[in-house]
């Protein structure tokens, strides 16, 4: 070993550790911006990850099964949607309730699928530039959900900041009443926004069964909706920084597993706690300003918007 | 003479309904009762248990009737859990995880006749007795494989918690592994998890970057060996058969086969032989076995693990054999001897050969 010879290997498995975060965070913050605090983050992921394992398995089509990881946590959101927009139920215990509901639900469609796997996702491969030493693999060696996740943290800064849906989605997680008074559909505006973060988590899920580890086993998202909800805040709903908190706490994690492998005696709950601590030291950091990461939180956030009210 | 007839008609339908009733309680089947601390479909340790309930049910299909609770959290839930089973009719009752071990000896108090059976932990009562299998045996096993199998002398292990049957099954392994190729090292991650696909899969590629080319672990899901097929390395199996993540990479596996002692147990409840015992078995009695070998290891290696196993089965091989010293040279056990039960139930330390420290 040459020493560096485990450099791009470690660098790819931070990747595949921070992609899912990156899917379900940027989600939750469209989301979130809109005025909507949905905590079943986690549930849609692991719905997600059932409905592309499931559909990988059985036609061995992985654009199918991507589609219908998305497709999948798209209809738990709108199982949310419908509750709290139209009957007003309370968002907390509504979102509760969609982790609980997605983790049985999906263990009970996963029962069929225990102890069997697929190919993986395809890996990009441009002759010359994936053959480049580090950054051939990196950039040019990834599957499609890695760019696609690059993609969205992009397009989602963009969406928010410079389009005029944005802005709408914006206006009504900033004040629903005036956003409704101008003409501008709340519900329908919130709707959308819930489906896409469901898209987004439901995509999440999927890289974890297409591509992290093929395979399916009950519960396999293990807390990372929840992550993904905890950078949203951390971050102060900017994507860019819950991409960069994604990629901080996945890289944390596999330094902390590399520390323990060559023998570097620190407590391992101290190493497994490492990445949460390094991750909200970090964003804390980042976000010091409390007035501005304050005024980046959608004021009507968590709050249920009826018309006559 | 009347009453005579009277008093035989009587007799006769006193007969018949003892008839009835001693045939009623010979077709009562007998409700057996399973409590798991974690799903079924984990494709590990729980679901090694439901495999031995549902082995129970086919070999003797009407005479018993099973039920069981999964997810059951260990505490105050897993006695409402047991209270609840052992108050519906079950006759015996097994309780398949470590932590419910209070909660199933105060039941058991509290129900005398019922039986209760206690996976993995200690404490004993009249009506509650404890079981186990010498994992180890099988580490072993695996142990000599992947320290012939190596070519880097690097062997990685994915552990979850610090408790001595996961010391022990690390201990096991180094040993056998240094026993055939005494250069070897065990590198050890611990994961703080029994399943979380992600972070296994993460540990194993940590391992392999590090120059590990053969993974065990001690976490329920298959990540690792799907890893390992997908690097070119080899890794085997936990619990269950996993050669369908990575026929390649996959060398063994050692499976947890509960099936044998649950079938004995509910036929001596039927036939009241069951006493409260301690059971700890392993290769001999069928607790432990190990899935067909890779094609992959070579004929020597293979009758090497042969011998091994035989060995272990009569006794004349021991995984903890003296002279065995800890990881500062401190000999632990002394030459000519066996470490005792005792100490393998206790053990909270590592053997030579093993890096890095046991995590407090």
């Amino acid at each position: 070993m040459n020493g560096f010879e485990w450099l791009v290997p470690s660098l790819l498995t931070i990747v595949t550790a921070a992609t899912p975060l990156v899917f379900a965070a940027v989600g939750e913050i469209v989301v979130e911006k809109s005025g909507v605090l949905n905590l079943g983050v986690e549930g849609m992921m692991i719905i997600g990850a059932i409905a592309a394992f499931a559909v990988a398995v059985s036609s061995g089509n992985a654009t199918l099964a991507v589609i219908a990881g998305a497709l999948g946590g798209t209809a738990m959101a709108l199982i949310f949607g419908v509750l709290t927009l139209w009957l007003l139920s309370n968002q907390v215990a509504t979102g509760l309730a969609l982790t609980i509901f997605g983790i049985g639900l999906s263990a009970l469609i996963g029962h069929a699928f225990i102890g069997t796997t697929f190919a993986g996702l395809p890996r990009l491969d441009i002759s010359g530039l994936s053959d480049l030493p580090v950054v051939g693999p990196l950039l040019f060696g990834q599957d499609a959900l890695v760019y696609l996740s690059v993609g969205s943290v992009v397009a989602v800064t963009w969406f928010l900041n410079r389009s005029r849906w944005g802005l709408i989605v914006r206006a009504v997680g900033e004040n629903h009443d005036a956003a409704h008074s101008i003409g501008y559909p709340v519900i329908a505006v919130r709707l959308a926004a819930v489906a896409f973060g469901g898209a987004m988590a439901g995509l999440g899920g999927a890289y974890l069964s297409l591509a992290y580890t093929p395979l399916w086993a009950e519960n396999m998202t293990a807390g990372r909706g929840w992550i993904a909800l905890a950078l949203v805040v951390f971050a102060s709903w900017r994507a860019w920084r819950a991409f960069f908190g994604a990629y901080l706490f996945g890289g944390i994690t596999i330094i902390q597993l590399h520390a323990q492998g060559m023998g570097v005696s620190i407590p391992s709950q101290f190493l497994s706690m490492l990445p949460y601590l390094a991750t909200i030291v970090v964003l804390v950091l980042i976000s010091r300003d409390g007035t501005r990461a304050r005024l980046n939180a959608p004021a009507c956030l968590g709050r249920s918007f009826h018309a006559s009210g | 003479m009347k009453q005579l007839k009277k008093l035989a008609t009587l007799l006769a339908s006193g007969l018949a309904v003892a008839a009835i009733t001693a045939g009623s309680a010979q077709a009562e089947p007998l409700k057996v009762g399973f409590v798991y601390v974690g799903s079924v479909g984990d494709y590990g340790w729980n679901y090694a248990h439901n495999r031995g309930r549902l082995a129970l049910e086919e070999a003797l299909g009407d005479k018993v009737k099973t039920s069981y609770v999964e997810n059951v959290a260990e505490g105050p839930d897993a006695q409402r859990v047991i209270t609840q089973l052992a108050n519906t009719g079950h006759d015996l009752i097994f309780t398949t995880s470590f932590g419910f071990m209070n909660p199933t000896l105060r039941v058991a108090k509290d129900f005398p006749n019922v039986k209760f059976e206690h996976a993995t932990g200690f404490k004993r009562a009249d009506n509650l007795a404890t079981y186990s299998a010498r994992f180890y045996e099988g580490r072993h096993i695996a142990g000599i494989i992947s320290g012939k199998m190596t070519k880097t002398g690097n062997i990685g292990y994915i552990a979850s918690f610090p408790i001595p049957e996961v010391i022990r099954g690390i201990n096991a392994a180094t040993i056998a592994a240094r026993s055939v190729n005494p250069n070897a090292k065990m590198k050890v991650i611990w994961v703080s998890t029994w399943g979380d696909p992600g972070k296994e899969a993460d540990a194993a590629k940590t391992l392999i970057d590090q120059g590990v080319d053969v993974i065990m672990q001690h976490t329920d899901s298959p990540a690792a060996v799907r890893v390992a097929e997908e690097r070119g390395v080899y890794a085997f199996g936990q619990a269950s058969d996993m050669v369908a993540f990575g026929p390649k990479a996959h060398l063994t596996a050692i499976i947890d086969n509960w099936d044998p002692y649950y079938i004995a147990r509910a036929k001596a409840a039927m036939d009241g032989t069951w006493t409260s015992t301690d059971t700890w078995g392993g290769f001999k009695s069928g607790m432990v076995v190990m899935s067909p070998y890779n094609p992959a290891i070579p004929g020597n290696v293979v009758a090497l693990a042969e011998a091994a196993r035989k060995g272990i089965i009569d006794g004349s091989v021991h995984p903890f054999a003296g002279p065995l010293k800890d990881q500062a040279g401190k000999i632990v056990v002394e030459a000519g001897k066996n470490a005792e039960d005792g100490m393998l139930l206790g053990m909270n330390f590592y053997v030579e050969g093993v890096e890095g420290k046991i995590p407090q």
